[in-house]
């Protein structure tokens, strides 16, 4: 029971008003207040947690994205993590860059870290996927916590408390696995000045995805609009998806 | 709004202490320059230097608001290669317009090189983007800058020299006792201090009362500024052109006036605001709502149609200049840029004079505090060859030649006096005259009670050119953490709805740009009481200024709240 990796994203803050660009090809940044997604917060939270607890040794904290993702890693790291990585994603490949390239990144460092457990938080909320978790954990084939509101770890299997439409789901899963963190796992401690000085102590490496065998997104094709449903299952029988 | 005490046996209650050799409170363009500075001298002298800088925006720049037209004679001194260095000074001023409006018309009038409005030679900035460009100057000369946490208290040695401060307190609820993330602040001490904490700094009110600052001055009069950006229509758009103006909406007897700049970007921005003085008199004013119904002068409204507003927010400012200029040094600190006030009112521009500030301020203490036989490690470092090197500079000349402009507003002729003051006297003596001619006094006690006044009969608004004040606090992108205590503290809770409300119907309603003050009924039945909604304060500091029973106390709130401006 060695490692923990969490995932923590830089996301505009949620009190700013989001302005579309004029071209439309995106939403203003630069300048914008940006802050780390409330659901990582959480989520590095419930690791230092466990680091405290003695049920873990390290905690790792990694994001993906342009330089300045480092000042998130960096409030992780004051808030208890260990050491950071930082994978550099930036400009066109960072805009065009989803939940399902995440996954690839997350999956191929909790092989190389050998984590026994990834934390993430549930979703972001710029984009609201609710994916990159999920799929992570099916691209390592490892069992999922998702919507965790209270986590115990029980020997060598994680008791998860899950927030589900019905109430509350109570499941046993073994190690290594996959959490996501929803809103009433913990409330997150404050990065204090102090901890912000020693984090400037604390490596932060730094890789690209083509260093963990993750390629570039795909181009995004346009989409093409039929007019029956013959139609569909005709195209998606002609392109093998059926 | 008064709470319980802090009970101390459940929580930890030592501070985590170190050590900096200057600190500096302020992340704005004198904190800044300062810290710039003092790096510089260090690197060509080859000495090492710690200095630290707290700020309580979430990033630099964020609490950062201005016109601006930027003089660039300070930064031309801080950093002559700044053009190399990628200053955000994009926008040289091309056209100067002046006019005096009435309800519908506009009298042109003309900007004659020699008057102080005159701004050949300047740059219509982003102050917000300016100053976060300063802070990357910063960074790369080793200043250890710390957004996000804000200087909440002075500390002192055991002779009542300053020894440093210590940044606030954190997880505390609105009840006042500590939840389960609560941490106490940390202490930053120094062997020098720099307060810069803008216009009206809350920490620079305490240290005025310690050290007896203020004996020889006046008291400082202030203006409140309210701005905003829009996207105008790409036909509208002339970049570099500056556009001011005096007269409607405020009455004459009412010092204020507005500003129009138009920014090259890139996109078609204008930056545009009015700014009222704080010595007004009637309570019914509301500074936000002259600004919304200035917007639609047929002068005004032609550059506007068709665009869209995408930024709000508002800051004081100081008006006093010379006459308000306190004593700028005691043991163990100095103040710096506009908390002291060195703005140059009729020119509207404190940029430039705060920076140079800053920078007299790093020239003075550095070769005090590297020296090798430094005095004692139990008191401040006393610094007064600070306060020397301002009466020789261009800040203490620009600033005591336009003296007597602002005062001059405070005739019965109000606004036109003050017009025939510049045109006469200053353009013609370049304020030589022989006589100082003194403010109203303090801006709080300038308001007359509500019965002897009007009220105003202002527009609703349009929502195309005016807009509502909760709509505009939201562009401001301002928060807080919610369950804390709020910071706007009142010394006596009573004072509210007994003074201010009853005698001059509660003007904290009107002259608060963020919708903090509120009186609503009591649940009860009869009477009213003051709701403080703390969260949408944009730290403007206009309440602490204006509030005619000086009940309101501004304290800083948890580090990275306030609003997220961006290039304001």
């Amino acid at each position: 029971m060695s490692r923990v990796l969490v995932g923590v994203k830089r996301v505009i803050d949620y009190a700013v008003k989001i302005r579309v660009k004029p071209d439309h090809s995106g939403v203003v940044t630069d300048g914008v207040k940006h802050s780390m997604n409330p659901f990582c917060e959480i989520a590095v939270e419930e690791a230092v947690k466990l680091k405290e607890k003695k049920f873990i040794k390290e905690v790792v904290a990694v994001s993906c994205g342009p330089t300045q993702v480092t000042e998130t890693i960096r409030t992780a790291l004051a808030m208890g993590c260990d050491r950071g990585i930082h994978v550099e994603v930036s400009g066109k490949d960072y805009e065009a860059m989803g939940p399902l390239q995440i996954s690839k990144i997350f999956a191929a460092l909790a092989k190389k870290e050998e984590a026994s457990l990834v934390i993430l938080g549930k979703q972001a909320i710029d984009d609201d996927c609710n994916q990159t978790g999920q799929m992570t954990a099916a691209l390592l084939d490892w069992p999922q916590g998702t919507f965790a509101s209270e986590v115990t770890i029980d020997g060598e299997k994680v008791k998860v408390v899950r927030e589900i439409d019905g109430g509350l789901e109570t499941i046993k899963i073994s190690m290594p696995a996959v959490l996501t963190a929803d809103l009433r796992l913990n409330t997150p401690r404050y990065a204090t000045l102090p901890n912000i000085m020693k984090a400037k102590k604390k490596k932060i490496a730094n890789m690209k995805p083509a260093d963990l065998g993750v390629d570039e997104p795909p181009t995004r094709l346009a989409g093409v609009k039929v007019e029956t449903v013959d139609d569909l299952v005709a195209k998606l029988k002609a392109n093998g998806t059926i | 709004y008064t709470f319980p005490l802090l009970t101390l046996d459940s929580v930890e209650m030592e501070r985590f202490a170190d050590e900096a050799d200057v600190v500096i409170v302020g992340g704005g363009p004198a904190g800044l320059s300062a810290a710039i500075r003092l790096k510089q001298l260090a690197n060509e002298q080859e000495k090492e230097l710690r200095v630290c800088l707290v700020e309580k925006a979430s990033q630099i720049g964020a609490h950062t608001l201005s016109g601006a037209c930027l003089e660039p004679s300070a930064l031309n001194e801080l950093f002559s290669d700044w053009k190399e260095r990628g200053a955000p000074l994009n926008t040289p001023v091309t056209e100067d317009v002046f006019s005096l409006l009435t309800k519908k018309y506009r009298i042109p009038v003309p900007m004659l090189p020699g008057l102080p409005m005159n701004n050949h030679g300047n740059y219509i900035v982003r102050l917000g983007h300016f100053v976060r460009w300063l802070g990357e100057q910063a960074e790369e000369l080793g200043v250890e800058i710390y957004p996000g946490y804000a200087a909440a208290e002075v500390l002192f040695h055991e002779d009542g020299s300053v020894k440093g401060i210590a940044t606030n307190d954190v997880g505390i609820a609105k009840d006042g006792s500590p939840k389960d993330v609560f941490e106490r602040g940390m202490e930053l001490h120094a062997k020098v201090t720099l307060f810069g904490e803008g216009c009206h700094g809350h920490l620079a009110k305490q240290l005025y009362r310690q050290f007896n600052l203020r004996e020889n001055c006046e008291p400082q009069t202030y203006a409140i500024g309210l701005k905003e950006v829009w996207l105008i229509d790409e036909k509208k758009w002339r970049p570099g052109r500056v556009e001011h103006s005096v007269g409607w909406p405020l009455n004459r007897n009412t010092y204020g006036g507005s500003f129009l700049y138009h920014l090259n970007e890139g996109e078609p921005l204008v930056a545009l605001g009015v700014v009222v003085g704080l010595d007004y008199t009637n309570p019914y004013l509301s500074p936000f709502r002259e600004f919304q119904r200035w917007k639609h002068h047929p002068f005004i409204a032609k550059t506007l149609e068709g665009g869209n507003r995408i930024a709000y927010g508002a800051r004081a400012l100081n008006e006093g200049g010379y006459q308000c200029l306190p004593k700028v040094t005691f043991p163990g600190g100095m103040l710096i840029g506009c908390s002291p006030g060195f703005m140059n009112v009729p020119k509207i521009k404190g940029t430039h004079t705060a920076m140079k500030s800053g920078m007299l301020a790093a020239e003075a203490i550095f070769p005090k505090v590297t020296a090798k036989d430094l005095a004692s490690e139990t008191a401040g470092l006393h610094v007064p060859e600070y306060e020397d090197n301002l009466k020789k500079s261009w800040i203490w000349k620009e600033l005591y030649s336009v003296r007597n402009i602002r005062p001059s507003f405070h005739s019965y002729f109000g606004l036109y006096g003050g017009m025939v003051y510049t045109g006469v006297f200053y353009w013609i003596l370049r304020g030589k005259e022989p006589w100082t001619l003194k403010h109203a006094g303090l801006d709080s006690a300038q308001l007359r009670p509500a019965k002897e006044c009007t009220a105003i009969e202002y527009p609703k608004p349009d929502g195309k050119l005016s807009f509502d004040l909760l709509s505009s606090v939201a562009l401001s992108g301002t928060n807080h953490e919610g369950d804390q205590p709020p910071h706007l503290t009142l010394k006596d809770d009573s004072v509210p709805v007994a003074n201010n409300l009853a005698i001059y119907d509660g003007p904290e309603q009107r002259f608060c740009p963020a919708g903090v003050y509120e009186y609503v009924p009591l649940e009860t039945g009869e009477g009213m009481r003051l709701q403080i909604n703390a969260q949408n304060c944009v730290h403007c500091k206009t309440c602490d200024i204006k509030d005619p029973s000086q009940n309101i106390n501004w304290v800083v709130p948890e580090g990275s709240g306030g609003p997220a401006y961006n290039g304001m």
